[in-house]
This record gives structure tokens, sequence and C-alpha cells, in this order.
């Protein structure tokens, strides 16, 4: 069986997705490199996440869908984006890769990762959670669904269980 | 130094039937809509800072349609960032164009950074930006004009705009509506 960033690279194609915009981030690093090297997909680096709300949005305007892919911290930048999303009942899709849990060895990642879920339920954003590898592609699958069909606002996060460890390669 | 009703209205007096427009949130979406309510405008009413990415999005997903973003410079400022990120992607069918008056109009004429000596348009070129205006006399707008129809290249402007407050004129301000209509403008949805 794939890696689970490969297998939720296949559910975003399977979804239709035609551009992704992220932060640079670890958790995120294999599942961002596969939609770079794919020419279907416009791959967008931003300087906030916020930023990724807004593409998302403008790429639903001309017919196309989007997702967005952070770090947990990153959702704290995105609050006020949202509420374009809300407003004008916009699909929005993120993946959070999650840090401040588990294993976390950095104080400063706990503040924003601990409020991820009540901040984005706050804003109306269903939050799905994945912990094992196998559960990532079905959580997918079903909120691109609901996402993409029902007009809604999802955010799968990724446990930093599934994720592993932060480890300093240098 | 031109009045922005005056400017808006000489932008987009031959508008291109395929130009599709973001216009930012405050003083700008009243600006676009004082010339009458369209379909191809995807009028803001919040998301400060939102008005260049949603035209990148945009841009991306319509390579065959020309997107302007039309916003004011506390707008831009507040997405200072997405400069440096549509640089990077260079969609060529993108117009990125501010207002600046160097003020806040929306909140009672603060002065913005560009009144103390912050340059949008040597901060865009700095991003990368190769097509960079700056336009402050009517000739000059019409050569802008003249760039957003197709083939006009990912550029950047700044409209040096009169300090002033023109009545406001409101679009639909139902977010939903908006973005449906625009979605059927554009034949992005049935």
């Amino acid at each position: 069986m794939p890696h689970w960033p490969d297998r939720l690279y296949a559910a975003l194609k399977r979804a239709g997705v035609r551009q992704v915009g992220y932060v640079p981030d670890a958790g995120h690093a294999r599942l961002i490199q596969l939609c770079c090297d794919d020419p279907g997909i416009h791959d967008v680096a931003l300087t906030t996440e916020e930023e990724g709300v807004a593409l998302a949005a403008g790429a639903w305007l001309g017919g196309q869908r989007a997702v967005l892919l952070m770090q947990s911290s990153g959702v704290g930048n995105c609050i006020n984006m949202l509420s374009l999303i809300r407003t004008c009942r916009f699909p929005m899709l993120m993946f959070v890769t999650m840090r401040g849990e588990w294993e976390e060895f950095n104080p400063w990642q706990v503040p924003m990762g601990s409020t991820v879920e009540p901040v984005l339920k706050l804003c109306q954003v269903e939050v799905e959670r994945a912990s094992k590898p196998d559960d990532v592609e079905p959580l997918a699958d079903a909120a691109a669904q609901r996402v993409f069909g029902a007009d809604k606002a999802v955010a799968v996060l990724l446990s930093q269980q599934l994720i592993g460890k932060k480890v300093w390669t240098k | 130094m031109i009045e922005r009703r005056e400017a808006i209205k000489r932008l987009l007096a031959n508008r291109p039937r395929d130009l599709f427009v973001v216009p930012g949130l405050g003083s700008t979406t009243w600006d676009v809509t004082s010339l009458g309510e369209d379909a191809r405008d995807f009028h803001l009413w919040g998301a400060m800072g939102g008005a260049a990415m949603i035209g990148l999005g945009l841009a991306l997903a319509q390579p065959d349609k020309r997107v302007a973003a039309i916003t004011g410079d506390g707008e831009m400022l507040m997405g200072l960032g997405s400069l440096a990120t549509i640089a990077v992607k260079r969609p060529p069918n993108l117009a990125i164009i501010v207002f600046d008056n160097g003020v806040y109009g929306e909140t009672g004429m603060q002065p913005s950074h560009t009144s103390s000596g912050v340059d949008l348009v040597a901060t865009a070129r700095s991003c990368g930006f190769a097509n960079c205006l700056d336009v402050g006399s009517e000739p000059e707008l019409d050569t802008l004009a003249g760039k957003l129809g197709a083939g006009g290249g990912l550029l950047f402007a700044r409209v040096k705009i009169v300090r002033e407050e023109p009545p406001r004129v409101l679009p639909e301000r139902d977010g939903a509506v908006i973005k449906q209509r625009f979605r059927r403008a554009i034949g992005a949805a049935p």
C-alpha cells in the first residue's frame, strides 16, 4: 500500500483538484512535491496561508477546484479570510498537519496547535481528524465530495502522531 | 492625479467582453459599481487583503480570459505578500491595479503607508512584475486601459487618484448571489 501522502494525492486527483496553495511544510513535503511535479495542477507557493483562502475562492469563481495545505500554525492566519468563504458559501478544502500535540518538542507550537479545532469550528469549518495512515484517503474522499458537492468548508487535520515526531535533519 | 470616478470610467470605458474584475473592499468596489452593476465583477464587501489573490485563482482557472483586480492602497498593503506570490507564479492574464490616494477612505481618511513613502510600483517591480505602470494622467490611463484586453500580459499599475469621498454606490451585498452570477457570467456554472 502506498504511503498516505501518495494516497491523499490520488484522492485530490479523483476529486478533480486543479489548484493547490501551500506554505512549505515538512509534514506536507511529499504531497507538495507530487503536486509540483503534476502539470495538471497549478501549485501556488504562498507567503501566508490566508492568501490560499482567497486563491481557492478565485479558483472556484473560474470553475476550478482548489485545496489549501498548511500547518496548524497557519490556521490562525486564515481567520478573517474565512469570512469570504462563509459569506459567499465558497467550497473550501484544507489539509492541516498538526503540531503542538503528541511528541511535540517546541512549546511555541502548542498555543495554535491546541486551538485549531475550536477556532475552525467557530469559523463554521467542519473538522475531521486522521490519526492513522489508513484514515487519510477515505476522509479526503468524503471531504472533497461534501466540499465541492455541497459548498461546504472542511478541514482534515493530520495528527502529529500520523506525521511523526519532527526531526531536524541538520 | 485623477478623480477616482473619472479614473474608473476611463479605465473601463471600452471594457473588453472577456475582462473580469475583482474590485477590492471599500472605495474601489463603489467606484466599479458607479458604472452599473455587472455580473463580470466579483465585488468585495470584506476579505481585506484578498483581492489580488482572488484574481490569481481566477486567472489560473481561466487562462483565456483577462482578469483585473482593482483595489486601493490600504487593501493592497494588507496583502502585500500576494504581490510576491503572483510575480513568482506569473499568470499572463492578470492585472493588479491599485488606486492610490494614500489614505484609508472607509475609516476616516487616515494615512496609509504610501503617504509615508512606501512605493507600490517599486514594490511590485522588486517582486518581479516586469510590466509596471505608474499612472497619473488621462493619457496614461488610456494606455493602461489598452492593456486590459487580451495579450496585455501580467502587469501592475498604480493609479494616483485625488483624496476625496464621492458618494458611495453600493452593489448587491449577498455574497452567494454575487458569486453565482459571476460564475454564470464566466461560464463556470449552469
